[in-house]
């Protein structure tokens, strides 16, 4: 197994400052890169009680619009709705078309199909074939089409069936999604959303198991989201659509099916905000998508280890939302990443630059970035699940920073 | 004393000889119908082509004139400045094939809209942009139809339908199905003219676009600008079947000349009629580019200077008009000498202006990168919005 691991190099651990409460028993090294001594803050006291309920499992997302916190906050308590993934993925789709009715969807097998993930379906007997436009198999034109569409106006939302066939189309993406506000000074705006699952399935082969958010990273003008929980499946869906600016949205093949109550009321997420998971004290983790989950399942066995960590789902891959990410490594000092992109040129090689950059008097150790291997994805299981980062890397991981 | 005559002979615009049989007619009145006959009838592919006589007014003939003589005066002008290395990167000129653009100019609204590929200049002069606009980009300045930042493939004009001005061969194509399929979602009535050029036609994009356009019947018209090269190679070697109007195979095609600004009117107008009912249609305009690919292709390495020199005396599109206008005894050679002097004159102006016009300020370079506003603040990567301190 092939462990992605920075080394750190730590000199003598020194034990210094801050009081450690009794149930964490850890010792805490200042690496050799700093002669500060750690400063812990006073707050940790006041979580101990949130970590109840975080280890409860519930999941409390701080981002979120006034309306929407609370119920989120009283989760069971208030009525909301149960609903799967792609259905909150359509729920949205389908407020935003009702909203408003330049919202069209276009791409294969949604219309009359329903949509490959069931993520359109019922759309097209109720908002007819043009609005849900079944497009034959031509991902470059149908692309561009929406693309000359949004020009005039309308507001379309492009799917993708898989991620990866988005790379045909990937020249009208760059050029003419990304590019047509600046080149025209102005004159267009492209609000398109261009949406699809991506990422390592359950053995589907190299070609439909690609990680491709590196490869729209650098695309100027556009904005990227990766959604994790029908939460903000539905609050990033809506936000996207309202946007002036062109996002892609990433969806994950085996997030489809997770179940969560989602509150009644309508509400739109911000597109540029990260989500804290899980606040903490000894580590920050950052992650998106469905490495998010694989992260909290890391997290469970941490946690009967002593340790503290920090999740935020960054969610927003383009910009990223420093803000709250660096609020968390000047409280926490330490800083894991775990992706499910390739290791070169990824989602992390860009977070961990952009983190070194502007923090980088607040951190204790070297970031360590874990992602997954650039390799193709093969087609047996066990090399497909060493692909991808699994939860004891994880632990393993957090234990080396931590030391 | 107004007198409009069919004109029972194609004599005039025969190639052969200027020496021209006709009957004078004094034409006072220049909003009267001159019909007028197109030197070569059109062929249609799975279509009744339209006649051969096409409506015109003497207004119309002098503003035929006049826009093309601006536009010739405007590219040649482009080449001098592009020599004078005031215009850099790629410069492609459409001198030659002015008869497309006032043709088809002729024959539609501004709601329509036109999408063109990086010989845009002139297409954008007669969806009206300015001389000013159009230099200024060329040099890169503040006054530049894009602000200086999009440069000679790059020029829009948003409240005249014209959609640009794209770099990439053929990727025009499905933007224009694009703005077909809003027009059709909209229920406007409007149609789109998707242009590209016989280069463009063996992209697989095209045979993509033009079959969900044919799918859906959106009001999409794609013209083939033919001018039998493609960068630097010549058409009968890039295209098993040069016969782009054909190649629509279930779209039906309209070959038109496209160096005849009457014939093109005609061609345009018919498929405006034919798309907002039947759904897409392709035309072919059988046109010529005097000067190379673009301002780094001298244009005659693969070509003869004869040939150049032989379109240009026989076929030349303002010169057909110049001979319309003066067997109608609309104006006689004084005037037209005239209008091409203000011609110059205005394109001079314009130029003089534009070398005034300051260059982008340098926190342009970050602008219009990201739409602003419902508190959307967008930045880079690392959600900095930087300020430059060029120095």
């Amino acid at each position: 197994m092939a462990a992605m691991l920075h080394t750190i190099g730590v000199a003598s651990p020194v034990a210094s400052g801050g009081v450690f409460p009794d149930h964490q028993s850890n010792k805490f090294a200042v690496s050799s890169l700093h002669s500060l001594p750690m400063i812990r803050s006073e707050a940790r006291s006041n979580l101990s009680s949130l970590h109840e309920s975080y280890r409860a499992g519930k999941l409390i997302a701080k981002a979120v619009a006034t309306k929407g916190e609370n119920a989120a906050a009283s989760g069971a308590s208030k009525p909301g709705h149960e609903l799967l993934l792609f259905e909150a993925l359509r729920e949205g789709l389908e407020e935003e078309m009702e909203r408003d009715p330049r919202v069209c969807v276009i791409g294969e097998d949604v219309g009359h199909y329903g949509g490959s993930y069931k993520v359109t379906k019922g759309l097209a007997p109720k908002f007819g074939d043009l609005r849900v436009l079944d497009t034959p198999i031509a991902e470059n034109s149908f692309t561009g089409m929406g693309i000359g569409a949004a020009m005039t106006g309308l507001r379309p939302v492009i799917e993708g069936m898989n991620m990866g066939f988005l790379l045909l189309a990937f020249n009208q993406i760059s050029d003419n999604c990304g590019m047509l506000h600046y080149t025209s000074g102005g004159q267009f705006t492209i609000p398109a959303v261009i949406r699809g699952p991506g990422g390592v399935g359950r053995q589907l082969g190299a070609e439909h198991s690609q990680r491709l958010e590196s490869y729209f990273q650098s695309i100027p003008g556009i904005q990227l989201v990766a959604c994790s929980t029908p939460y903000n499946a539905k609050g990033l869906m809506k936000a996207a659509i309202r946007s002036e600016n062109p996002v892609v949205l990433f969806e994950h093949v085996l997030l489809y099916n997770l179940k969560e109550r989602i509150p009644d009321e309508e509400y739109v997420l911000n597109l540029e905000e990260a989500e804290m998971v899980r606040p903490g004290e000894h580590v920050t983790i950052l992650t998106y998508s469905r490495m998010r989950y694989h992260v909290m399942q890391a997290v469970k066995t941490l946690v009967n280890k002593g340790y503290d960590p920090e999740v935020i789902d960054i969610r927003s891959l383009k910009p990223f939302d420093l803000y709250t990410i660096g609020n968390s490594v000047k409280k926490t000092h330490r800083v894991l990443i775990v992706e499910e992109c390739m290791r070169t040129g990824g989602i992390g090689a860009s977070l961990t630059a952009a983190i070194n950059e502007n923090f980088h008097d607040y951190l204790d150790a070297q970031i360590i970035c874990l992602s997954s291997q650039d390799v193709p994805t093969p087609y047996a299981g066990t090399l497909e699940e060493w692909t991808v980062v699994q939860p004891p890397q994880i632990v393993a991981a957090v234990e080396q920073l931590c030391q | 004393m107004a007198l409009s005559t069919h004109r029972t002979t194609t004599a005039l615009l025969r190639h052969l000889t200027p020496a021209i049989s006709y009957l004078r007619h004094i034409s006072t009145d220049s909003t009267s119908t001159i019909t007028v006959e197109t030197s070569v009838p059109f062929t249609g592919h799975k279509i009744d082509p339209p006649s051969r006589s096409v409506d015109t007014t003497a207004q119309e003939l002098m503003s035929f004139f006049r826009d093309m003589a601006l536009m010739r005066r405007m590219e040649i002008a482009a080449d001098s400045l592009y020599k004078a290395k005031l215009i850099r990167g790629f410069c492609h000129l459409y001198d030659g094939q002015e008869a497309v653009a006032v043709g088809m100019e002729a024959a539609i609204t501004r709601k329509d809209c036109i999408i063109t590929a990086y010989r845009d200049h002139c297409i954008f002069l007669g969806r009206g942009g300015t001389l000013l606009e159009s230099f200024s980009e060329l040099m890169g300045r503040k006054d530049g139809c894009s602000k200086g930042k999009g440069g000679s493939m790059h020029f829009y004009k948003k409240e005249g339908g014209f959609y640009g001005g794209h770099g990439i061969v053929g990727a025009q194509i499905p933007l224009g199905c694009g703005l077909a399929f809003a027009q059709k979602y909209k229920n406007d009535e409007n149609v789109t003219f998707t242009l590209y050029g016989d280069g463009a036609a063996n992209q697989g994009q095209l045979f993509e676009a033009l079959n969900m356009a044919a799918l859906w019947d959106l009001p999409a018209i794609l013209v083939c600008e033919n001018n039998h090269y493609g960068m630097g190679t010549a058409e009968w070697r890039a295209a098993k079947s040069p016969a782009y109007y054909k190649r629509g195979d279930y779209v039906p095609g309209l070959k038109v000349d496209g160096m005849d600004a009457l014939a093109v009117k005609q061609a345009c107008r018919f498929a405006k009629e034919h798309a907002l009912k039947n759904g897409p249609i392709i035309l072919e305009m059988d046109t010529y580019r005097y000067h190379g690919h673009s301002m780094s292709d001298p244009g005659s390495t693969y070509r003869t200077r004869d040939e150049i020199s032989g379109v240009r005396q026989e076929r030349d599109p303002i010169e057909r008009v110049r001979k319309l206008l003066l067997a109608y005894d609309i104006a006689n050679e004084k005037e037209l000498k005239d209008i091409e002097k203000e011609a110059r004159k205005q394109v001079d102006e314009a130029i003089a202006k534009a070398k005034e016009s300051p260059l982008p300020e340098p926190s342009e370079l970050f602008t219009n990168v990201y739409v602003k506003g419902y508190g959307v603040e967008s930045f880079g990567a690392d959600r900095k919005e930087i300020r430059a301190a060029l120095p």
